[in-house]
């Protein structure tokens, strides 16, 4: 028989990365039951995805620029650029969230099946991509309304978008990764979309930002990523070079330091779930 | 020819932390905790359990093998080792062939989904391509009979079409071993037998299955061999009707539990014996729903109350449910007339527990003090036809079942 696996104390490693590759179809029929379940209940998950960047945006263009008075990029109109910066946003958000719940929520199959971990929080990326492309259609409607004429670097949105998801994939397993030992991080993850909301140019433009905080206020990895979408989307910024050099060295390091944790706790999983 | 599995010195250990009631942990108490872990100096209390210890065995291919043993004789964690799910602290395992679990039916099948639908993800989970799956869908669908319901979302399906179309899936996997755990359980009585039908033709096409189950009978019928598990390590090894006659041995002997369970009380008697079973033509077996279940308490004079005589002490029995929900007290007060002795037998007749796992509660007082009172003595309620039809009561439709009965009052009737 050519089939032989053996089951060792501490010999799983070199299995990994093969088994990873042979349950390529649980990965991607774990994202078609995520995105298919999110959106049975049809009319409530559209319009949920239509309607949580509308009404954000519609917020912070009335606070941010009709309260606070602050300053637009070139000739784009608030609400466009508000919104160039909510669809990265969203992604990284609801990724983050969605990785950092899966292995609890999918329990039940951790506790009975063996499959390389790393799937499921991975698949959950599946429904903040359908999510945010949603809402790119919804950024086309709104461009044909303000008859805002994308430039030709709108192409990069699509770097842009695998980028948004790897950032949030590293901390996200290293938090789903905490969520399985210590039950109560599940409270975290919304503080922290919450205040890095706040803290990432989403609501305002990255230029009102004094130049000698510049190069700290883009150690956010998320700052290049929106400051490349508002670019690519609008077109009236400079390519933000040195923001999404930091993103990029960012996800890696961080998407290293998840696959790292979460390889580390995964033994004991089925144990403790 | 080499074995398909072959097993050695395997061990799993468990490490209990007896701060936290479950097994996972805040963080907030784990930083509340922390200044006096430091007082302490960083000693946790930790206890080492082994769930398994030195199993060895070698099975061909073929070969049908029924696991068997008590509650936490470390059957699920032989199967848990043998799926990967869960890795080993000691020894190894090999494997020549594919191996597909079925750890519990449906699993992975989500209420939203249609049953078509659930098709495709519950065989994913199960290690089937979706080439495969497409090829025996007709297959899977006709074995289950729901040909109406394809379309419907599964939370809609009663709980029997639930479980045929979980197990239609389960039963067209084609590994080269097959791990079955308790799925025989469910379904009507002929469900079940179109069941172990599949499952003996599956041994027959030359596939080897590890079967593990309370189900004395299917195991009889479906099993060649043996391995009875007790305390984590290997009973029995050997043909099945051998090894059925050491597990019911051991459960007739399975006291040890007690000395592990905390006793409250003045402890001028103590609780040295428990003993649940149940009785077929005079030779015990284990305990079924809707059989005659009998339970034996032993107790020995405590070194507090040596010379002491047991007199009229009552004895109280609560058995609860996995969740400590209370589902049967009865005291032995409800008969003033009748003594017990330090041997005491109480009878349950026809037995209405559902099948499943319950936890025992044991008090013996006298003149409103405790003697001796333990807790969470656990024993299992074998799957049996209470009606007398056959039919197999479900486990999580309700705690208990009750006689009942029913007339057609239609005109046509």
């Amino acid at each position: 028989m050519s089939y032989e696996l053996i089951i060792e104390a501490g010999r799983t490693e070199r299995q990994y990365w093969k088994d990873l590759w042979r349950y390529r179809e649980l990965f991607l029929i774990l994202t078609w039951r995520d995105v298919a379940v999110q959106y049975k209940q049809t009319v409530v998950g559209i319009l949920w995805a239509v309607l949580r960047p509308l009404l954000t945006m519609a917020a912070f263009t009335i606070v941010f620029s009709k309260i606070a008075k602050l300053p637009a990029e070139g000739e784009a109109p608030y609400a466009l650029m508000v919104f160039a910066a909510m669809l990265p946003w969203q992604l990284f958000a609801t990724a983050l969230g969605a990785t950092a719940n899966s292995l609890v929520l999918n329990s039940n199959l951790v506790a009975k099946i063996y499959f390389p971990r790393i799937i499921v929080p991975a698949a959950t990326l599946g429904v903040a991509v359908v999510d945010f492309a949603i809402s790119f259609v919804l950024l086309g409607g709104m461009m044909c309304w303000y008859q805002y004429l994308p430039p030709v670097q709108i192409l990069a949105v699509v770097p842009l978008t695998l980028l948004a998801a790897l950032v949030a994939l590293g901390p996200g397993l290293i938090l789903c990764a905490l969520n399985v030992t210590y039950r109560d991080f599940r409270i975290i993850v919304p503080f922290i979309t919450q205040f890095g909301l706040y803290i990432s140019p989403v609501g305002f433009s990255s230029s009102i930002v004094p130049a000698e905080w510049r190069v700290l206020y883009e150690c956010n990895p998320m700052v290049g990523v929106i400051d490349g979408f508002r670019w690519a989307v609008l077109g009236n910024t400079a390519f933000p070079e040195r923001a999404l050099i930091i993103s990029l060295v960012c996800a890696v390091v961080f998407l290293l330091l998840g696959i790292r944790v979460f390889r580390r706790t995964e033994r004991t999983f089925a144990d403790i779930i | 020819m080499k074995p398909i599995i072959s097993v050695e010195d395997l061990g799993k250990k468990y490490v209990i932390r007896h701060q936290w009631r479950s097994n996972y942990r805040a963080l907030r108490d784990e930083i509340m905790q922390f200044p006096l872990k430091l007082l302490r100096g960083m000693r946790q209390e930790k206890e080492e359990f082994w769930a398994l210890q030195n199993v060895g065995f070698d099975i061909m291919p073929g070969e049908r093998v029924g696991i068997i043993g008590r509650n936490g004789a470390g059957k699920s964690t032989l199967l848990k080792l043998l799926s990967r799910i869960t890795i080993p602290t000691s020894g190894r395992i090999c494997l020549r062939g594919r191996i597909s679990s079925l750890l519990e039916v449906g699993t992975g099948f989500h209420p939203e989904l249609t049953g078509r639908e659930n098709i495709f993800l519950n065989g994913a989970i199960l290690g089937m391509s979706r080439a495969e799956i497409r090829r025996k869908f007709d297959e899977i669908v006709d074995f289950a009979g729901v040909e109406k319901f394809l379309d419907t979302p599964v939370k809609r399906y009663s709980s029997g079409m639930y479980v045929r179309l979980a197990f239609a899936v389960a039963a067209h996997l084609e590994p080269e071993i097959l791990i079955v755990d308790e799925v025989l359980a469910v379904g009507d009585v002929e469900f079940q037998k179109k069941c172990l039908g599949k499952m003996e033709q599956v041994g027959k096409d030359g596939r080897t299955v590890l079967f593990v189950s309370h189900n004395i009978e299917s195991i009889s019928l479906l099993c060649t061999r043996g391995i009875v598990l007790a305390n984590g390590r290997i009973l029995h090894d050997g043909d099945i009707q051998g090894a059925l006659a050491a597990y019911r041995e051991d459960i007739l002997h399975a006291s040890h539990e007690l000395d592990h369970l905390l006793h409250e009380g003045n402890g001028d008697f103590r609780l040295t014996g428990v003993e649940v079973f149940g009785m077929k033509d005079g030779a015990p077996r284990p305990v079924e729903t809707g059989q005659d279940m009998h339970l034996r308490l032993v107790y020995s004079p405590g070194k507090a109350g040596s010379g002491k005589e047991f007199g009229k002490m009552t004895l109280e029995v609560r058995i609860s449910d996995m969740l400590s929900r209370s589902v049967i007290w009865v005291s032995t007060a409800a008969y003033p007339e009748k003594k017990t002795g330090v041997q005491t037998r109480f009878t349950f007749p026809k037995l209405p527990l559902i099948p499943g796992d319950y936890l025992l509660n044991v008090c013996a007082h006298r003149n409103s003090e405790i003697v001796d009172w333990i807790r969470d003595y656990s024993f299992t309620v074998h799957p049996g036809a209470y009606y007398g039809t056959g039919y197999i009561p479900f486990a999580h439709q309700s705690s208990v079942c009750h006689d009942f009965s029913f007339e057609c009052e239609d005109d046509a009737c």
